[in-house]
């Protein structure tokens, strides 16, 4: 029901630049997440589209319309916060009519507008109770209540599940899934979770100090990475990086010599790139083949392995500093000691230049 | 075990020396004025006599009467005034950001470190100037003086431990800075508002200095200074026992208040805004 458009928006506080230049073109019923390590500039962004923070420079528009000067409230705009920030000293039900009641709407649609909401949460019983009578889950519930009850254009959704526990942020996740659906509004979501990112996005920013690293579909940012920031940062456990020298193409495709002389095939296309050093080789853990196998082995020693039964996790010493993650099958019998042999498939290699940006590369699995 | 009676048996001796310390004063203001004629000056712990002479003749004549309603009226309008402007100037201070910030609040603190005595004469002239002598008014400005800087201080230290978030979803939910003040902190603020509101009254209706200087006429009087200009029935008499009746009366709405609004003071009021 609503676009948002940034174009080149920059916020700085005093002299620290926090946002460095946005543009980001997000479209109608959209749910959009902003994801990124602490102090990237994710929930500021979130705070600029709120119009909690003022905008430095560029233009912030909703449905085509600039709205740089404008309240949070004349907006459209709902969020619920991470803390949920309830009224303490109102029921849920005044916590939910708050809102309306200060937009004058009369006493009849109020209580239509938080009954249905309360219906869609499954707060009904829990009307006239305080915030303090409630467990995390339904102070949450009720977050969302207050910002549904206002039909806005726009959900804005400020880490809304950092304080539940495990279960119940699963259980969260799936209901903010099913209520974008019915809601069919436009939704931006800020997680520093990848898993969140990934499982509730139509498109995901990746934002780092300041910058969008890349805006696309969760596979995309997945299988095609524009960096070596976001090939690390999507994806659990992160990418193996191995620094590599690039010493030329086979019909285009990258042949790389990474650690221990090791030579890897690569299906990245390096058209015109010159051979050298500085290079870095990313290959997932899970493409990883544990026992050897594919176009290239590598051989290491075992440090650690972790069963997480369906599925087991070697840590494979390469004489670097951070050691090689490989997913073996969950029953893998391999301990801490072994010497093993780990073999790479060429089409699941990433390849970055010096520069951390990547070639383009044929989707793979 | 005797260690143990040691204690117990220290503790209560202590309990009984800080009771008769803080209330045999008013203890004996009250025995002694039930006593009535010459009985007030043989000097008894027990009250031997009861009689309310003492308080029919403070009630019933002269200005005494007029004189408590004016304390009332002065008391109550300086704290309405006090916490209404308090309020609103330490939403200013806690949470928005300007400059001399900082220094303002220091300014506003520095004023309560002036001695009564010190700003009587300028006071006066601004009394004199706005044509507020002998009115009440004149005490409630006067009075403002002393109660503003601590009000001012205790709510921005409160209003500053609220959580940001809080105001933030009111702002989204639409709410101008007004009804943030008034709607969303103002019933968290309940606990800070009584006990300086209580503070404000007692400090009002205690006042001596400026309300005998800043008003002249018996008629509007507070009662401190009432009390103190009672005088018996020749120069040489000191009427004590109405002087204890009256001082007896003054004190009843104090307790009165602190036993109503104690209920108030209670914390944890914001428990179930944020998260813990």
């Amino acid at each position: 029901m609503a676009t948002i458009k940034l174009d080149s928006v920059k916020k700085s506080f005093g002299k620290v630049d926090v946002i460095k230049g946005v543009d980001l073109d997000i479209r109608s019923q959209e749910f959009v997440v902003f994801v990124g390590p602490s102090g990237c500039g994710k929930s500021t962004l979130l705070r600029l589209v709120a119009g909690l923070e003022d905008i430095t420079s560029g233009t912030l528009a909703i449905d085509g319309q600039v709205v740089n000067t404008l309240s949070p409230s004349d907006r459209g705009i709902a969020m619920v916060f991470q803390s949920y920030a309830l009224y303490p000293h109102m029921t849920v039900y005044e916590n939910m009519a708050f809102g309306l009641k200060l937009a004058k709407t009369d006493t009849r649609s109020i209580e239509e507008r938080v009954n249905e909401a309360a219906r869609i949460l499954q707060l009904e019983p829990l009307l006239q109770r305080l915030p303090k009578q409630l467990s995390g889950g339904q102070r949450q519930r009720v977050a969302i209540g207050r910002a549904i009850v206002r039909k806005p254009k726009v959900f804005l959704f400020d880490e809304p599940l950092s304080n539940l526990d495990a279960a119940l942020r699963v259980q969260m996740r799936i209901e903010i899934a099913k209520l974008h659906h019915s809601l069919e509004a436009t939704m931006i979501y800020v997680t520093h979770d990848q898993v969140e990112a990934m499982t509730l996005a139509d498109r995901i920013v990746v934002l780092r100090d300041g910058y969008v690293m890349q805006f696309g579909t969760p596979l995309d940012l997945y299988h095609h990475p524009e960096n070596k920031f976001v090939g690390g940062f999507i994806g659990s456990p992160k990418m193996n990086f191995l620094p590599c020298d690039l010493l030329g193409d086979s019909a285009g495709q990258a042949m790389v010599e990474t650690v221990a002389g090791t030579r890897v095939p690569t299906t990245s296309v390096v058209n015109g790139e010159r051979p050298g050093s500085g290079f870095t080789l990313g290959i997932r853990p899970e493409d990883l083949l544990a026992g050897g196998g594919g176009d290239a082995e590598i051989e290491g020693d075992v440090i650690t392995v972790e069963h997480l039964g369906a599925e087991t996790y070697v840590y494979v010493d390469l004489g670097m500093e951070e050691p090689l993650v490989v997913k073996a099958a969950g029953n893998s019998a391999v301990s801490h000691g072994d010497r093993v042999r780990v073999g790479i498939p060429a089409a699941a290699c990433y390849l970055f230049d010096p520069r951390e940006q990547a070639f383009a590369r044929p989707a793979y699995g | 075990m005797r260690n143990r009676l040691l204690k117990q048996v220290g503790l209560w001796v202590l309990i009984v020396i800080i009771s008769v310390y803080a209330l045999f004063p008013f203890y004996y203001a009250i025995i002694t004025s039930f006593k009535s004629g010459s009985a007030i000056f043989s000097v008894t712990y027990l009250p031997d006599s009861f009689s309310l002479a003492n308080y029919v003749g403070v009630l019933g004549g002269g200005h005494f009467p007029r004189n408590i309603v004016n304390s009332v009226i002065v008391a109550t309008a300086v704290v309405i005034l006090s916490l209404l402007l308090a309020i609103t100037a330490s939403y200013a201070l806690a949470r928005v950001r300007f400059k001399g910030r900082g220094i303002l609040l220091f300014t506003i603190l520095s004023v309560s470190m002036f001695p009564q005595i010190a700003v009587l004469a300028g006071l006066f002239e601004m009394v004199r100037a706005l044509g507020l002598y002998n009115t009440l008014f004149s005490l409630i400005l006067a009075y403002m003086i002393f109660t503003l800087p601590f009000t001012v201080w205790v709510l921005t230290t409160f209003m500053r431990d609220l959580p940001v978030e809080l105001e933030e979803a009111a702002i989204v939910d639409g709410a101008k800075p007004h009804q943030i003040i008034f709607k969303v902190f103002m019933p968290l603020m309940w606990p800070a508002l009584v006990t300086t509101g209580l503070l404000a009254f007692i400090s009002a209706w205690n006042e001596f200095l400026f309300a005998l200087t800043f008003v002249s006429n018996n008629e509007q009087r507070t009662v401190p200074v009432a009390i103190a200009l009672l005088s018996g029935a020749t120069e040489q008499e000191i009427p004590w026992g109405p002087i204890m009746a009256a001082s007896v009366i003054v004190t009843v709405p104090l307790v009165i208040l602190v036993l109503v609004f104690q209920r108030r003071i209670v914390a944890g009021l914001t428990a179930g805004a944020v998260k813990g």
